[in-house]
């Protein structure tokens, strides 16, 4: 019987081929931008590390001075330096880093390149393991590293390939800002969108180059990137070679807590810390401690650019015009077929058998927008890649999303053809007779 | 033309008016809306900068090594950079208008005050007045002897001393304004740390800071006479003609590069891509409210061409008996305008009320002031006119059916 509808459909659509070109395209179009729309936002939100983000935390602590403290007040969005390498050292999570975001400059051997900055991470030994970054070759450095401010730097595949041709680079040594360091490991491609561990510098398609220990890099002076915040007399590097003063944060801080009652147990862990500190008087504050996971922490940044949310709701009241539209249309279209289904009914087709050939001609309607949507999706998607948004190259169709494209095509076209298929079912087959 | 045989007629055709009703309503909402945020973006891509915006360009460029001294370098640079022919000034600032990376800081009244009063962009370098084209409206501009080295600055700020303090400032006029309103500006102290006082000597017309998301913030601006040193975060700006300024940049980067090979060059661009560059997030926004309106125009278009045309040969028989009766072909054709224009009206009334109820949930969720009147009438418009075009085919097409259809049997 369904090929048969089929049979039935494609010739009605044929027979008037405006009409049914203008429903497919009306389909297709409000598919397309709603496609379009969503997935940039489902690629915008999506968890940077699924299957790990559930354990790693953001810990804040308030070292603010007590002028201006007002109850309810967030603690401070990063770490100072002090604090940092004190919660550092402590070790109360499974694994531990402490970080920073800067830029230095790559002098190659070769005299065929000129000297370059690439942006850089200076970070501590944990950083890789924690966020399981893939290694290419070799791999990261100790904590003991850290404490010997060893020259030795992690970088990325790009970098590899732009100085060594992607060769093997482990052990060769590289000149960084008039400083020899040892290439400890080459990376794999790793680009964790958003940019989760540090987000002033940029959410969206933001990625270090070269991975320093921290401490070296401090002791070599080497340039930060980011924000900082300072308070009280505290100066925020606004001269080269000059770090942010001890009352600024301008750090991040992450550790890993494999259960919520490591967690539990690493909050009561700030609060002592902070009572610990106020005693000693260098806080000022009462305790005021946050420990976010990675999605909360994302959230509770607003990473996710508004535009992008108002785009999608944008899309979504076009395709419900598109909708109204396509209503309409089949409305008339079927309307204008009483006679034949009054033919059909007093043959002795059923209700239900009129309502399911009408169905089927609804849902190849959808289908072919659906197929219009989905190239229409994939054009807007080239549109959007070649904006220069930050996370315009981001954007890419999966498969789940083509799914949905689908499902959302289909089931649109049939609740558009609900109602004009209840209706024309309901002809009564004599007076449709009688009128011809 | 007379209207109740169309409302009687229109009684009989309810499925199809409602939704025809509910198309326009909806287009009306989304139509309204969104020339509403088109003009906001227009209107936020519009803050004036207060810099000669045509006439400048900026180089960052960053050392490999640290020069053992920064400051000297940088006057060095500034000196070489003023020997380029074209050139007509030149400064350096540690941010500009729209750059993006930003330098604030938090502005107190008095030293003891809990918490600041706001934020303001902190400018510091050398002869930014004149380099910038910024116009002065009251007091004097910075003295060449009145700027300090930015280290000795930090110094004195990590240590709480006053010592150097106040030190002299301008003040946009809106941070003027905001601060002191209705007061002369001239003389007045501010502190951004509680050792660190400035005293207002000057004020300027409009500064835009480099990062104006707000536009009621965006012009708080103060400039520091601070020498800044050689380093990667800082700019150097020429003022030129407009048409030197390719000419004046390529020069300026190889005069740079000729003096220190071992530098990189970071960035070197004019003020008008600076802004393009700032604002583009805004202008594709501003660019898919426009395609999301025209494509819902010609969707809604389209519906009323396909619902008029099947009207039409609905009626075929009713023109007909019409035509027979003596109705003319522009009576008819009136008939079928006056319908549309009917039903178009009862849409964007509906659609008014939608427009208001999507303005206060786009005002819930997006900080939006609230949707002015005047947009109402411009969806309305918008929509009257497409529905006008789209039923003129149908329409004529209706009058061309001849009186003798009425005599037809099928």
């Amino acid at each position: 019987m369904i090929g048969y509808y089929l049979n039935l459909a494609l010739r009605s659509l044929k027979r008037n081929k405006v009409l049914t070109a203008l429903m497919v395209l009306a389909i297709a179009v409000g598919i397309g931008a709603s496609m379009t729309t969503l997935t940039v936002l489902h690629v915008l939100s999506g968890d940077p590390l699924p299957g790990k983000s559930g354990e790693l935390y953001y810990p804040q602590i308030d070292p603010q001075d007590a002028r201006g403290m007002m109850p309810g007040t967030m603690p401070p969005e990063q770490v100072t330096l002090i604090d940092g390498t004190n919660l550092l050292r402590a070790r109360q999570a499974d694994r531990q880093a402490l970080m920073a975001g800067g830029a230095v400059p790559i002098q190659p051997d070769a005299s065929a390149l000129d000297p370059f900055y690439v942006e850089a991470r200076y970070t501590t030994a944990d950083f890789f393991a924690m966020f399981d970054v893939p290694f290419l070759y070799g791999h990261g450095w100790t904590g003991i590293d850290d404490e010997a401010h060893v020259r030795d730097v992690v970088i990325a595949r790009e970098l590899n390939e732009k100085l060594f041709k992607g060769a093997d680079s482990v052990g060769r040594t590289l000149r960084i800002g008039g400083t020899m360091f040892r290439i400890a490991g080459v990376l794999d491609s790793w680009r964790p969108n958003p940019h989760f561990y540090d987000l002033t510098t940029g959410s969206y398609n933001y990625y270090e180059q070269a991975f320093l220990p921290l401490q070296t890099a401090l002791e070599l002076r080497f340039a930060k990137n980011g924000s900082n915040d300072c308070w009280g007399n505290g100066t925020g590097g606004v001269v080269g070679g000059a770090y942010p003063s001890a009352t600024c944060v301008w750090l991040q801080f992450w550790v890993e807590l494999d259960s919520p009652a490591r967690a539990a147990a690493y909050r009561q862990f700030l609060v002592r810390y902070s009572e610990e500190q106020k005693a000693l008087g260098r806080f000022q504050r009462a305790p005021n401690v946050q420990l976010r996971n990675l999605m909360q922490w994302l959230d509770h940044n607003g990473v996710v650019p508004s535009d992008v949310r108002l785009q999608a709701w944008l899309a979504f009241g076009f395709l419900l015009v598109c909708l109204v539209n396509t209503v309409g249309l089949m409305l008339a279209k079927f309307l204008r077929r009483s006679g034949e289904l009054g033919v059909r009914r007093a043959l002795g087709a059923s209700r239900r058998a009129l309502l399911a050939q009408l169905l089927i001609e609804s849902a190849v309607v959808g289908t072919a927008g659906g197929i219009g949507g989905l190239l229409l999706a994939f054009f807007g998607l080239w549109l959007v890649r070649h904006r220069s948004s930050d996370y315009a190259a981001l954007v890419h169709l999966d498969a789940a999303m083509l799914l949905v494209t689908f499902a959302l095509a289909i089931s649109a076209s049939l609740l558009a053809g609900l109602l004009p298929a209840w209706r024309a079912s309901k002809v009564a087959p004599a007076l449709q007779l009688k009128s011809n | 033309m007379d209207i109740l045989p169309i409302l009687a007629t229109l009684r009989r055709h309810k499925v199809i008016l409602w939704l025809l009703m509910l198309e326009i309503a909806l287009s009306c909402a989304i139509i309204c809306n969104g020339v509403f945020l088109i003009a906001q973006r227009l209107q936020h891509m519009d803050i004036p900068s207060g810099v000669a915006e045509h006439e400048l360009v900026q180089i960052q460029q960053a050392p490999i090594v640290p020069p053992p001294d920064r400051y000297a370098r940088a006057q060095e640079d500034l000196a070489m950079l003023r020997q380029i022919p074209g050139v007509r000034a030149v400064g350096m600032s540690n941010q500009v208008p729209f750059g993006g990376s930003s330098s604030n800081g938090n502005v107190m009244l008095s030293p003891t005050q809990p918490h600041p009063t706001l934020s303001a962009a902190e400018y510091f370098g050398e002869n930014l007045v004149q380099t910038l084209g910024l116009h002065l409206i009251a007091g004097r501009t910075l003295r060449t002897d009145e700027y300090v080295d930015a280290d000795v600055v930090i110094r004195a700020l990590a240590d709480g001393s006053s010592e150097g303090f106040p030190m002299p400032m301008l003040v946009s006029q809106a941070l003027a304004v905001r601060l002191w309103p209705q007061q002369n500006p001239l003389g007045k102290l501010i502190w951004l740390a509680p050792t660190a006082s400035f005293r207002v000597v000057g004020v300027v017309e409009t500064l835009a800071r480099a990062n104006a998301y707000n536009t009621a913030t965006a012009q708080y601006s103060m400039i520091i006479p601070l020498h800044m040193g050689a380093d990667k975060d800082q700019s150097y700006l020429l003022r030129t003609r407009p048409e030197d300024r390719p000419r004046v940049l390529a020069a300026a980067v190889a005069a740079l590069k000729r003096a220190d090979p071992a530098r990189v060059i970071m960035h070197s661009r004019s003020f008008d891509q600076i802004r393009s560059d700032y604002f583009q997030d805004d202008q594709a926004m501003a660019g898919m409210l426009v395609s999301v309106i025209v494509a819902v125009l010609l969707v809604t278009g389209l519906g009323i061409v396909g619902l008029a045309s099947f009207w039409v040969a609905q009626r075929r028989k009713q023109i007909g008996i019409r035509r027979a009766l003596g109705a003319t072909r522009i009576d008819i054709l009136h008939y079928f305008q006056t319908e549309n224009f009917l039903i178009v009206t009862f849409g964007i009334v509906i659609g008014m009320l939608l427009a208001y109820g999507l303005s206060l949930w786009l005002m819930m969720h997006y900080e939006l002031p609230h949707l002015p009147g005047i947009y109402f009438p411009v969806g309305a418009l918008a929509l009257w006119i497409i529905g006008q075009l789209a039923v003129l085919g149908p329409a004529l097409r209706a009058a061309a059916v001849p009186p003798v259809v009425a005599t037809r049997s099928v």
